[in-house]
């Protein structure tokens, strides 16, 4: 059998999605097997003119993982589809924006105000910027624009398959190399994780959820075996696919939603203010005012990883 | 003039190109490093509790999210003039420890070993680690393998996770050591510490027995005479989790020794338009554009920085190494770039040791681990040796800790100007009139920037933002009940409990 062609590719990512690839450690081995990698930046020498030499369609899979946002990253997530058969949307970010869609709580000109003026350790007294194109001796110097808003992989080509988290966890990296290996694939549109929301698969404690106050991690010590949330910890587990393996969890902290919203979810951060707003013990008005208080920063906890992907979308410009 | 280009650069972790510029004789006039990357974590972490900085500045880098945690860590118990107890700092620098392992090993192996494995001009398709597997063997391969999952193993018993560990809250740690942990963790570091040995014995045979890569280390063309910064101990010993910052001229002179908090009277940023990374320099020095030598404020940092700047390592096999080291290329400090790769794998074979060290101490396992913060938070400032460069994470709250300004200088970003000239004096010692350009020169261009072991990721970061939100409340009709909008992260978002009927 012919061996399987595989590109990995990152967009506007942390390089966590690639690190986690070689954390199957030595199965790469096996992936070396039966897969020729013909890209994958971190590891390997070929270019981009390598892929654009190719033919369509000839590349078997395509892990693409990063969110979407210039115009370098566009173009080579179109490059890649066209020359793919297969697009896996790979990690948080790829798959509903990821901590890179924080950004669209802002838009450009005040993110480059930020970091190449204002910032305190910045000398730029003439206000220079990136440009897209820098004329200097010999020709011209290209970057590509940065946009506005953060995309998902889905926003911008069609897509096959979902792998979230953040990264996401080894034995459903294994899955996905098993299916290929095997040539068992799933459904087109299946999401490689679990069905449930995260609160169904965690073993802690759960008695009553009813709570009157909310605190915030750093403010007590919580018993270890207990649900957070019923302690008063927001915990995204409510609304967050599950299928990680609960490593927060187990660490002692809450869940922040990086697997997104769990099936038959439209938007995250709406399940998640429902979810909180159902288990507040009271009706007083006032009690509720103050709770809600507490939560600071609902906006960037309950759409910490989902802003890309959500209603929302972004900040209006 | 005609323009070759490398796009994109490989085998390190984020974005860029290097552009090429020949000249009509066909020798190189300029080149340039060009980073294509941003995202914006300064400006869009405003408004951001404190204590989830360290939880999301861990997404500026997956290959070394430690290195973030930690600093953001201690930035958030400088916000809250906190003092964690004493096994949080050693349970932390126990992590951290096994952080930089796994990051060295990856780095040594995974990207920079290739090129002197295979050959720096050998075949792209085989010049990467599965050819390095494939040439030293799968034994040696399969130990690669195994101590580097040792490492990931143990940052994923503390932190939750290796990647984007969860662990770090102002006041300490959010989970104990157990002593079947400890254990555990004892004897991989006691297997660390021979792998460490054994990485610096593979770099003799290697590389030092090979006269042509002996020649390439201390040639001209991958040398360059620059400032130092690096984290030292009380005894100018290199730590990677605490210390002052030291600054040492190009002559090995201590020429700055300063604490956290005033980082911003020493280091400024540069920026140029045709790159996204910016360019920090000493202030005291000045900006004189890309240029070396003692009159331009340009400075490196990373592993050979570290220990140019330090006057030894605090674990007796490292310092051995160390000495040799020095011993071998000529006296303190070394100016040869090629040398970072040595320089990381006495290291790793000091973090192995130091990781040891920690693992057998008596507190290690005390459950106390975390104390509650009391103050109100204001600013702070926390500072880490990243694997590739000293960290600096700064924030500025308001009263109830919501990030209000952070500003980030990351570790790659220091190595910024140093980068690119190491591309361009790569590029003019290789690249003459008559010269046909292949692809192998063009690898040797890119191995004056991979010693660095960059991360463009880290070195771009930055981002900040408002959010209208408007939450509309429908009756089981459709009638809306209740219209909500929260225009500033200072207001409320306020959810009425309308009653249903």
């Amino acid at each position: 059998m012919a061996k399987l062609k595989l590109a990995l590719y990152w967009a506007a990512s942390c390089g966590g999605c690639d690190v986690a690839v070689l954390d199957i450690n030595e199965k790469i081995l096996d992936v070396a097997e039966m897969a020729d990698i013909v890209l994958w930046p971190v590891a390997l020498d070929f270019k981009y003119h390598h892929i654009e030499a190719m033919e369509d369609k000839s590349i078997d899979v395509c892990l693409f993982n990063g969110a979407v946002r210039n115009s370098e990253q566009e173009k080579i997530a179109r490059l890649l589809r066209a020359k793919s058969k297969t697009m896996v949307v790979f990690g948080s970010c790829a798959c509903f924006g990821g901590i890179p869609a924080l950004g669209n709580f802002t838009d450009r000109a005040e993110i480059f105000e930020r970091a190449y003026v204002e910032a305190p350790s910045n000398d730029n007294p003439g206000r220079t910027f990136p440009e897209t194109v820098t004329q200097v001796d010999g020709g011209e110097l290209e970057l590509p624009e940065f946009y506005d808003t953060v995309l998902t992989l889905a926003q911008v080509v069609d897509v096959e398959y979902f792998m979230p988290g953040c990264p996401p966890p080894v034995d459903l990296i294994l899955k996905v190399v098993d299916a290929l290996a095997t040539g068992q694939l799933p459904p087109v549109g299946s999401v490689i994780a679990s069905d449930k929301a995260l609160c169904d698969e965690c073993d802690r404690k759960k008695e009553d959820k009813k709570i009157t106050k909310i605190w915030r991690p750093h403010e007590i010590i919580p018993d270890p075996e207990r649900c957070l949330l019923e302690q008063g910890i927001i915990c995204c587990g409510p609304a967050t696919r599950g299928g990680c393996g609960l490593r927060c969890i187990k660490a002692n902290m809450p869940c922040r939603g990086c697997f997104g919203p769990p099936p038959g979810v439209l938007d995250q951060g709406a399940k998640l203010v429902s979810a909180i707003a159902s288990i507040y013990q009271t009706n007083s008005e006032e009690e509720i005012a103050r709770m809600v208080e507490e939560i600071v920063d609902p906006a960037g906890t309950f759409y910490r990883f989902g802003l890309a992907d959500s209603m929302l979308k972004r900040k209006r410009l | 003039m005609k323009k070759v280009t490398i796009d994109p650069i490989t085998r390190l972790e984020g974005h860029g190109k290097i552009e090429i510029f020949l000249n009509d004789e066909g020798d190189v006039e300029d080149a340039y490093l060009q980073i294509p990357e941003l995202r914006g974590f300064e400006k869009f972490c405003e408004g951001r509790p404190v204590e989830e900085m360290p939880r999301i500045t861990t997404r500026i880098c997956g290959v070394c999210p430690g290195a973030h945690h930690m600093a953001s860590v201690k930035a958030t118990d400088a916000v809250y003039h906190v003092d964690p107890p004493s096994v949080a700092k050693k349970l932390r620098e126990l992590f951290y420890c096994a952080h930089m392992i796994h990051s060295h090993i990856a780095h040594f192996y995974a990207l920079a070993a290739p090129d002197f494995v295979l050959g720096p001009t050998s075949d792209p398709a085989q010049r990467n680690i599965l050819g390095v597997i494939a040439k030293v063997g799968l034994e040696v391969g399969g130990e690669v393998i195994k101590h580097r999952a040792y490492a990931q193993d143990i940052q994923a018993t503390i932190g939750g996770k290796a990647t984007h560990p969860v662990c770090g809250l102002p006041g300490g740690m959010s989970k104990a050591l157990t002593e079947e942990e400890r254990r555990d963790f004892e004897e991989k570091a006691k297997s660390l510490v021979e792998f460490g040995k054994f990485s610096l014995k593979l770099f003799d045979d290697l590389v030092l027995a090979n006269k042509e890569y002996v020649n390439l280390i201390v040639g001209d063309i991958y040398t360059m005479k620059s400032y130092y910064m690096g984290l030292v101990d009380a005894q100018n010993k290199v730590n990677f989790y605490d210390g002052e910052i030291r600054v040492v001229d190009p002559d090995g002179k201590e020429i700055a020794r300063f604490k956290p908090d005033d980082y911003l009277e020493y280091i400024a940023e540069h920026t140029e338009p045709w790159s996204y990374l910016k360019f920090p320099f000493l202030k005291k020095v000045g900006w004189k554009g890309l240029a070396e030598g003692k009159e331009s404020g340009v400075y490196r940092v990373n592993s050979l920085a570290r220990l140019n700047v330090a006057d030894g390592m605090a674990t007796p096999l490292a310092q051995e190494a160390y000495e040799r080291m020095y011993q071998t290329l000529g006296g303190k400090p070394v100016h040869a770039t090629l040398a970072f790769h040595w320089a990381r794998l006495v290291e790793l074979l000091y973090a192995a040791e130091r990781l040891l060290e920690l693992c057998q101490d008596d507190e290690i396992t005390d459950p106390n681990v975390r104390i509650i913060p009391t103050a109100t938070p204001d600013e702070g400032v926390g500072v880490v040796e990243a694997p590739r460069g000293t960290l600096f994470h700064h924030y500025q709250t308001d009263e109830k800790g919501l990030i209000t300004k952070a500003n980030m200088i990351v570790a790659t970003a220091h190595n910024s100007a140093a980068m690119n000239m190491s591309i361009k004096k790569a590029a003019q010692g290789l690249i003459h009139k008559g010269k046909v350009v292949t692809e192998g020169l063009l690898n040797m261009v890119e191995m004056a920037f991979r010693a660095y072991d960059p991360c463009m990721a880290c070195a771009t970061h930055t981002l900040p933002g408002q959010m209208p939100l408007e939450l509309v409340i429908y009756d089981s009709n459709g009638e809306v009940v209740e219209r909500l909008t929260h225009h500033t992260h200072s207001e409320p978002l306020g959810i009425k409990v309308a009653s249903v009927s």
